[in-house]
């Protein structure tokens, strides 16, 4: 899925028809995918606390073993322990989906802010740019951008992050023009401060403020587009142990050894829907504190 | 009126200005971007490093006109863009508008049954729950929600290892025929679904708090009669705002479904001419998007005219 769809749909503001509990933050809808963000954490910062096998150790009796108790995801062609590489994938998997999400926002913030303030044939000029970005899918751009860069994790982060900074250009851009109009602008205006203090200090801050869940959403997003490139043999490489690059790899097997490639692909699902889950929950609880 | 008409007419001349801006706009992101590439184009022209001589390069380099200064190649491109005509590919030694021609059949089948399989679905599904008990609500908009955020080549290995290799009810690669369509239109569709029926039971919920529902209900209209011929047209327009992504995602999820089935098509040799860096057909299928981008959204205007009457009136 791509961010603009993801803006498409939190932005209509779909919150929960009003679930009466008494204590929100004990929804299952929210507990079960913020543990599972929690794992992932843990996944990231402890991997060894999950698996005693080393995941890129090669064992020459154990090829393409289905799952089992002592390979909990089975293993692969060379005979390594898929969940442990799936394990140790999780920091790379998750930095390039931080790293590009941070790129993005960045990205639309200076040039949503720009399509906002220039003075006219520039913001026009911007508005445009944008609105042809938008125009492709990003998945279209990405593979663009790896064209130009090559594989690789670092380019894999770029591709993806450079990707979707239309779609946040779009909203920042919108943004800032209703901010521009407020009360607080214009009492700094008439303070005689510098437009630059005026745009920095009042209107950035202000404008950027919805990105914090959307950042938060963004980030499953960006998984999900660098695992696809790295699933098109576009983006990490095996024998890294990213999850897009685990899948690639694995659809070599789909049909002797189909968990090859369901299981990395189950845990970026699992992942993906947990991260969008918890951002949206969030988000409704927000905006329920704000009224 | 004519005074009407020759706003109607300006407002046509403003929407071609537009498409032609788009157009424009991608072609030269796209020539910036395969100019950026690196690497030398006549390696990739003659199939590698040191293949040929100087003086076969130089042939090659004046064939494709790569020894013109930058903005001759850009105008020539541009100009020949404009007639349809992107060089030939450096990797298939063809007229890319051929190439794209051709893989453009089994990419249309492909996303035309995954939008109708899409439209099918989410009309039925927005139609029977929109407004109905609380239940039934949460559990369809948790699926979903668990539909958008799926990876479509999740559901595509699904569907392939259950049904090609376990039940092996279907062929497992390859385009022959229609049970070879059946499983990629399907793995396609359902994340469109989902976006779908969402917009469309939201726009459905609205229209039925309306005061005009009231209205048609106290003329004794029945429930589905009220849905379908008043409900529905309102839904309708809020769903026509999301063409733009449902485009984005059919295109792109087109690339993936096409690489998990091993179809061959547009994302086939999108792929091929990224990874041999084949810049004429990059150009061309660059191009390729945005043009049927852009007559996707004209389309669309048109529909509106269509679903909304009001809006006949203020264009007149």
């Amino acid at each position: 899925m791509s961010s603009t769809e993801l803006f498409d749909t939190v932005l209509r503001g779909r919150a929960a028809a009003g679930s009466r509990r008494r204590h929100p933050w004990l929804a299952p809808g929210l507990l079960l995918p913020l543990a599972a963000v929690i794992v992932l954490a843990f996944a990231v910062w402890m991997p060894q606390w999950f698996t005693a096998f080393d995941p890129d150790a090669i064992d020459t009796n154990a090829i393409l073993e289905a799952p089992s108790g002592i390979h909990w995801f089975g293993t692969d062609e060379l005979g390594r322990d898929l969940f442990s590489r799936i394990v140790y994938g999780t920091s790379q998997s998750l930095t390039i989906g931080i790293g590009a999400t941070v790129i993005a926002c960045f990205g639309g913030v200076i040039l949503g802010t720009a399509a906002a303030l220039s003075p006219k044939p520039i913001s026009r000029l911007l508005l445009r740019v944008i609105d042809i970005l938008l125009a492709f899918p990003e998945i279209l751009l990405a593979l663009l951008v790896i064209a130009v860069l090559g594989r690789g994790p670092l380019n894999t982060l770029l591709a993806v992050g450079l990707s979707s900074i239309a779609g946040y250009a779009r909203l920042i851009r919108s943004q800032v023009l209703q901010v521009k109009l407020s009360g607080y602008v214009e009492h700094a205006v008439a303070l005689g401060e510098h437009p630059w203090t005026i745009i920095i200090e009042h209107i950035v801050p202000n404008a950027a403020r919805p990105l914090v869940i959307l950042a938060t959403i963004g980030v499953g997003a960006s998984v999900l587009t660098a695992s696809a490139l790295s699933f098109l043999g576009l983006g990490v490489v095996p024998p890294a142990a990213e999850w897009g690059a685990l899948l690639a790899n694995g659809r070599n097997f789909i049909d002797i050894a189909p968990w090859t490639s369901l299981l990395p692909a189950t845990v970026v699902a699992v992942s993906v829907i947990s991260i969008t889950l918890v951002a949206r929950r969030l988000q409704t609880l927000l905006a329920r504190g704000d009224a | 009126m004519p005074g009407s008409s020759r706003n109607l007419i300006r407002a046509g001349l403003k929407r071609l200005g537009v498409v032609f801006a788009v157009l424009w706009g991608a072609a030269t992101i796209a020539f910036v971007a395969v100019k950026l590439i690196p690497g030398d184009p006549v390696s990739v022209l003659s199939g590698g490093e040191n293949v040929v001589d100087a003086a076969e390069r130089a042939v090659l380099t004046q064939q494709y006109g790569l020894d013109q200064p930058l903005y001759v190649q850009y105008a020539r491109y541009v100009l020949n863009a404009l007639t349809g005509d992107f060089g030939e590919s450096y990797q298939y030694r063809q007229p890319v508008a051929e190439l794209i021609y051709e893989a453009a059949g089994p990419t249309l089948q492909l996303a035309g049954s995954a939008i109708f399989i899409a439209l099918i679905l989410s009309l039925s599904i927005a139609l029977a729950t929109a407004g109905r008990r609380r239940g039934i609500a949460i559990a369809v908009s948790g699926i979903e929600l668990v539909l958008l955020s799926t990876p479509v080549y999740w559901i595509g290995i699904v569907l392939l290892s259950v049904f090609s290799f376990r039940l092996q009810w279907f062929p497992v690669t390859g385009n022959a025929g229609f049970s070879a369509l059946i499983l990629p239109a399907i793995a396609l569709s359902l994340p469109l679904a989902a976006l779908l029926t969402q917009v469309l039971r939201d726009g459905l919920e609205e229209a039925l708090l309306q005061p005009f529902s009231l209205t048609v209900r106290m003329r004794g209209v029945g429930e589905t009669a009220l849905r379908l011929r008043h409900g529905l047209r309102h839904a309708a327009l809020a769903a026509s705002t999301l063409t733009g992504t449902l485009f984005a995602s059919t295109l792109g999820g087109s690339i993936l479904t096409e690489t998990v089935f091993g179809r061959s098509g547009i994302g086939q040799i999108t792929l091929q001419a990224i990874k041999t860096r084949d810049m004429p057909l990059v150009l061309g299928l660059v191009m390729l998007s945005a043009f049927v981008f852009v007559i996707i959204n004209l389309l669309v205007d048109a529909l509106y005219l269509l679903i909304d009457p009001r809006l006949r009136r203020s264009a007149a």
